[in-house]
């Protein structure tokens, strides 16, 4: 595979516009707000159960402090990753620059990975910046870092889902906005169906709550790695990415 | 090297080329000629294996541009109309992402970076963001990705589009240069530039190809009579008659007369010159030459002759669907 190339360019890209670092800053930015207000609600929280411990609240640290800021992330990344998909395909097409891409000698699926790797490694180091809350934590109380891993391995499975989302709709369109709001739309949905489960029955509740994005990550945020979770996020990975070349190797036909 | 054979496409109910054939030799450089909308970069772009043909093939260095894209790509240059590139990327980051895609070595890398840059004269622009630059010099940058990975064919859409010029001439100096080594195909609207780069020219119009070869073989295609316009001031009696009456003479046209002047279309046979003959004639006869000058004997004259050729003939060919 010589999906390196690409994967390059795309790399410098993110870092040479500002794209990487807006993302980077509010990222971090609205996260940081979260961390911080979960873990004054939880520190007052410990201090009411030491004044009175016959309350005797269910004070773990990973329960009330990592999950809710797993699933805090899990909201934000569903506005920011149609943001960091959506020029990969869409830029491209407007600008003509697809036409040089794709007549120089690589295979339409290596520049397919190139480009989601790239906003996967993007995405993997935004997650990284992020381990600094649970490292604040750890500071202050002991934590387990197994639950945090695996939560974050679930962080990394979801966020690969999205990507390879944003990839196929800014596949389909060469307007950014489109392909943006596209991404956003699908995901969103996504993240919603699970809902309508409540009201369902037999098999359609079965298959709304499969469907549901947030029904297979929160088992990894309590430290469960589940292979029906692993299976889901592979599978929506690799279906995209095969509908993705699907229509690239289309948009040769139609010129 | 490039063999081209009943190419067609269309883009939904629109045929944008048919039947296309031409074939251009290893070595050569062939100038594609053609109004807007003729064709000329649809044919590129299937050459370039950006897009398939609906029917027909094409074939360079022996590798069909469908079946054995890879190959094929491996083989060209491309630099497509308006020259699109990253422009958040410096130059010379650019052009060494176009040398690693091309599967130019590491090592080699930083020197034939160095090389096209040099070439196209844009060593000085490496640094800059190629959206900060001017059209004349991304339109290099284009023509250097092009050369990246010396490939055996180049394709190069509107090299010159856009340059002043002393660029212009720059950049056909190089494109000549490439002659003997490299075979180049290139689309261009300005026509002395086909008689001074190319060797071969292809004329297509409304999708079709009109007239192909070297360009004095399209003279005499088209022009099969030498032609001679002069005019005379002060003329008594049949000037045609007596020009008419000159040896090689084939045919003689009176043209519009004015303010006691009067103008001929004189033609000859195509390899006999008559112009010594006919300024004699006129001096004996103590008529004034105001004017004598041969027509119809460049690539210009050509391309208007045949294309609008074609296009006097539209309505007679208006029954079958375009």
């Amino acid at each position: 595979m010589r999906w390196l190339p690409v994967f390059r360019k795309e790399m410098r890209l993110y870092f040479g516009s500002p794209v990487a670092y807006v993302v980077f800053t509010f990222f971090l930015l609205i996260s940081g707000w979260f961390f911080s207000q979960i873990f004054l609600f939880y520190s007052d929280a410990s201090m009411r159960s030491f004044m009175q411990p016959q309350f005797g609240q269910n004070l773990n640290i990973t329960e009330n402090v990592m999950r809710p800021l797993f699933t805090n992330m899990g909201v934000v990344l569903l506005f920011f990753i149609p943001m960091l998909t959506m020029r990969l395909f869409a830029e491209e097409k407007k600008s003509g620059t697809m036409e040089l891409l794709l007549t120089y000698p690589v295979r339409d699926g290596e520049i397919l990975v190139g480009k989601f790797l790239a906003a996967a490694a993007l995405y993997v180091v935004l997650l990284a910046l992020t381990l600094v809350y649970p490292a604040l934590v750890a500071y202050f109380t002991r934590v387990e870092w197994g639950p945090i891993l695996t939560g974050y391995l679930g962080l990394v499975l979801m966020g690969g889902t999205f990507l390879a989302v944003g990839l196929l709709v800014s596949s389909l369109t060469e307007n950014q906005i489109v392909a943006g709001f596209g991404t956003f739309g699908i995901l969103l949905l996504f993240w919603v169906i699970g809902w309508g489960a409540e009201f369902a029955g037999g098999t359609l509740r079965t298959v709304l709550q499969y469907l549901s994005v947030t029904e297979h990550i929160d088992t990894f945020s309590r430290g469960l790695i589940d292979t029906k979770d692993v299976v889901y996020h592979a599978s929506a990975i690799a279906l995209a990415l095969f509908l993705s070349l699907r229509s690239l190797e289309s948009k040769r036909w139609r010129g | 090297m490039i063999q081209v054979d009943q190419l067609t496409k269309r883009y939904g109910p629109v045929t944008a080329i048919q039947d296309v054939s031409f074939s251009v030799e290893k070595g050569q450089i062939v100038g594609f000629l053609g109004p807007n909308g003729a064709g000329k970069s649809t044919t590129m772009k299937i050459l370039s294996c950006f897009m398939a043909a609906s029917g027909g093939t094409a074939r360079i260095a022996g590798f069909d541009v469908f079946a054995q894209s890879l190959e094929v790509r491996r083989r060209i240059g491309y630099l497509p109309e308006n020259a699109p590139l990253y422009h958040d990327l410096p130059v010379a980051v650019y052009l060494d992402f176009v040398a690693e895609i091309k599967g130019v070595s590491r090592g080699a890398r930083k020197a034939r970076v160095a090389d096209v840059m040099d070439r196209c004269f844009i060593t000085d622009m490496q640094r800059r963001l190629i959206g900060k630059l001017s059209k004349g010099y991304r339109q290099r940058v284009g023509l250097a990705q092009a050369l990246l990975g010396d490939p055996e064919v180049l394709i190069l859409d509107e090299p010159t589009i856009g340059l002043d010029p002393k660029q212009i001439s720059e950049i056909r100096s190089l494109i000549r240069s490439l002659a003997g080594q490299h075979t180049v195909i290139l689309s261009t609207h300005i026509l002395p530039e086909v008689s001074m780069v190319c060797d071969g020219v292809i004329i297509i119009n409304r999708g079709r190809i009109v007239a192909q070869g070297t360009e004095s073989e399209l003279v005499g295609q088209v022009f099969p009579t030498a032609r001679v316009e002069l005019r005379v001031a002060g003329a008594t009696g049949d000037v045609a008659a007596a020009l008419r009456a000159v040896p090689a003479v084939l045919d003689v046209q009176a043209r519009e007369s004015r303010d006691g002047t009067a103008a001929f279309l004189v033609e000859s046979a195509r390899e006999r010159d008559v112009r010594g003959e006919l300024v004699k004639l006129v001096t004996s006869r103590g008529w004034t030459l105001q004017e004598l000058h041969q027509v119809g004997m460049s690539l210009e004259e050509v391309f208007i002759r045949v294309v609008a050729g074609e296009d006097e003939q539209e309505p007679a060919a208006a029954g079958e669907p375009a």
